[in-house]
């Protein structure tokens, strides 16, 4: 099988939120960037597990900068075969679905997989632009994914509980927790990686249809208010009259 | 011209709560904007309270069985968009609305924002307010194509009521060609609970429970107060509760009413998950966990003494 993981970079879940003076930019400074969870835990653990199952290879692909070869480095430790990066600064989700279809276009990949959402901008588009572009069956919030006889067969999340999807290869499939189970780089892994292909392509230039005029930041919370533990009646209290639960 | 769509799903011939909240949304931005408002829905509804949203028509399509496919709303909407152009579609964010909205934004060649909870009028163009970062940020977006696509964040903006009905002529779309590549062989449903994203209280446990076994705590107090369930990371990782319970950064964002939190410390990426809910109770012993700043109501004690007592006085009405 011939695999595709998109990966994307994310800020660090312990990143502090905040934006420049204007309040247009993301303060990068100091900021860790990781690979986006989904897509390294689920997405490209999923792959590997199905090229050691049944042969194959697993590429990579990354829209941004070259201060992400760090963390495509890290994918290709965890058991990647190859990687590609085209080379954009500053990729917005519209384009980074672009230039991934154009990119996937001619290589004939049987299964090209994205993460559910990035845990920043929590968009949950790009997958489904790609599908789109690329005239595929889209899977979307995969949990459980099957091969056998030709079909895959997918158990995606809904409201209250699962679907159950069947289809040939290739297709596009956003993956969710519980499709895999995270992995660590070993030393091996971590040596091997080094030696791997790292290409770098060139970006295209795709104009967006929607743009961040500011950010903001939520309000506030008010501050706790204590109840004692032996004051059951209290707690009772607050969900009855001022909360209507009960 | 400048037509608004609100897509609508239903389960069983009722609108769904994020669906009466996308007809909210979308009813305030076509009024706000002097805009036409019409609906498309899959057949089979039969929920009236559709004509409480001043719709000018509704447009309908065969749908296969009780729950549409993506591919059959894509087909509806294509040949809708085909009709008559819209100039923005509002559906719900919710996991039809994820499938769908991507498949949209590149067949009609048209803006997306996603995860929208609100909108503001400036120069006489509506920006977007999106939740971001998990709900530690807003970014407001403008829309700079023909036609916009605004997909609503469940639980987020609320359903408005009591506006006069009107009579909206109803419009059958006609055969259409739906892509068949991939199937739906089985829905399995999680019986009679109200799903996590819907739930209007969620009673939640972590790692201070200390043992699955000690599960009926949280699941009494759930049911007594009608809530979901739901669990921290680690709780679902340990195969204590299934992992569509997990609650957070890298799980299910929620945004109850009321949120209530058992023996959970209140690390950054739980509550990346959980910090959008109206209100929020932390039972917990360690008075410096982090989750009491987050924080409206807080218990420092014993969760196996604290919860106890309280089913045990709500139970007798106290
Ligand atoms: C990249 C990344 C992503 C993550 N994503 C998520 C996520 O989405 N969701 C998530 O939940 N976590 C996530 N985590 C994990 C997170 O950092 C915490 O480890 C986790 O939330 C802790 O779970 P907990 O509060 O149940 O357990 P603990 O941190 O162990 O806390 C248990 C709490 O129970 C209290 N307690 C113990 N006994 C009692 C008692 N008898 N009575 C009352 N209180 C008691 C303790 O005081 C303590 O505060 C993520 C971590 C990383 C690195």
């Amino acid at each position: 099988m011939k695999l595709l993981v998109c990966l994307s970079k994310t800020a660090d879940t312990t990143a502090r939120i905040a934006f420049d003076a204007a309040g247009v930019k993301f303060s990068e400074e100091g900021v860790q960037f990781i690979l986006n969870p989904y897509d390294e835990w689920y997405a490209l653990v999923r792959a590997i597990e199905l090229r050691d199952a049944l042969g194959g290879q697993v590429d990579v692909v990354h829209v941004g900068s070259s201060a992400s070869e760090m963390l495509i480095r890290k994918a290709l430790a965890i058991g990647a075969d190859a990687a590609f990066r085209i080379d954009d600064p500053e990729p917005e989700t519209r384009s980074v679905a672009e230039q991934i279809a154009r990119f996937a276009e001619d290589r004939g990949y049987d299964i090209i997989f994205t993460g559910k959402e990035t845990i920043d901008y929590n968009s949950s588009e790009m997958g489904s632009m790609l599908a789109a572009l690329l005239n595929l069956p889209f899977v979307s919030l995969c949990s459980k994914l099957d091969f056998a006889d030709g079909i895959l067969r997918c158990s995606t999340d809904i409201e209250g509980g699962t679907q159950i999807v069947e289809v040939r290869p290739p297709a596009v499939i956003s993956a969710a927790k519980g499709l895999a189970e995270q992995r660590i780089p070993n030393m091996k892994g971590i040596i091997d990686a080094k030696k791997k292909p790292l290409e770098v392509l060139p970006a295209s230039s795709i104009s967006a249809l929607t743009e961040v005029v500011r950010y903001e930041l939520p309000q506030e919370k008010q501050g706790v208010r204590m109840i004692a533990p032996d004051d059951i009646h209290e707690l009772v209290n607050v969900l009855k009259n001022d909360l209507k639960l009960i | 011209m400048g037509m608004h769509v609100v897509v609508c799903d239903h389960k069983s011939g009722m609108l769904t709560s994020s669906s009466l909240e996308a007809l909210s949304f979308a009813d305030d931005l076509a009024r706000k904007g002097g805009k036409d408002l019409v609906a498309l829905v899959p057949d089979g509804l039969q929920d009236k309270s559709l004509h409480a949203y001043n719709l000018r028509s509704v447009y309908t399509f065969p749908a296969a069985g009780d729950n549409a496919r993506v591919e059959e709303y894509l087909a509806a909407m294509t040949a809708l968009a085909g009709k008559s152009t819209p100039e923005r579609i509002i559906f719900s964010y919710n996991s039809l609305g994820k499938a769908l909205g991507g498949q949209l934004a590149i067949r009609l060649n048209a803006g997306l924002v996603s995860n929208v909870c609100g909108f503001e009028w400036a120069e006489g163009k509506a920006l977007y307010k999106k939740s971001v970062f998990s709900g530690k940020a807003y970014a407001w977006c403008a829309i700079h194509s023909e036609i916009g696509l605004v997909a609503i964040l469940p639980k987020a903006y609320g359903v408005k009521q009591g506006q006069d009905p009107n009579s909206p002529e109803y419009i059958e779309l006609g055969p259409l060609t739906i892509d068949a590549r991939m199937q739906v062989v089985e829905h399995r449903m999680s019986s009679g609970k109200t799903p996590l994203t819907e739930a209007d209280v969620v009673v939640s446990g972590g790692r201070g429970l200390k043992d699955p076994a000690n599960w009926g705590l949280v699941e009494s107090l759930a049911e007594l107060l009608h809530a979901g369930t739901a669990c921290s990371r680690p709780v679902a990782d340990a195969g204590w509760r299934p992992h569509h319970e997990h609650v957070g950064q890298t799980g299910t964002a929620i945004r109850p009413k009321v949120y209530i939190a058992i023996g959970i410390s209140g690390a950054i990426q739980h509550l990346a998950g959980v910090n959008n809910s109206r209100t929020i109770i932390v039972i917990n012993k360690d008075p410096e966990a982090p989750f009491f700043k987050a924080a409206d109501y807080g218990v420092c004690g014993d969760l196996f003494e604290v919860v106890p007592k309280l089913i045990q006085a709500i139970q007798n009405g106290q």
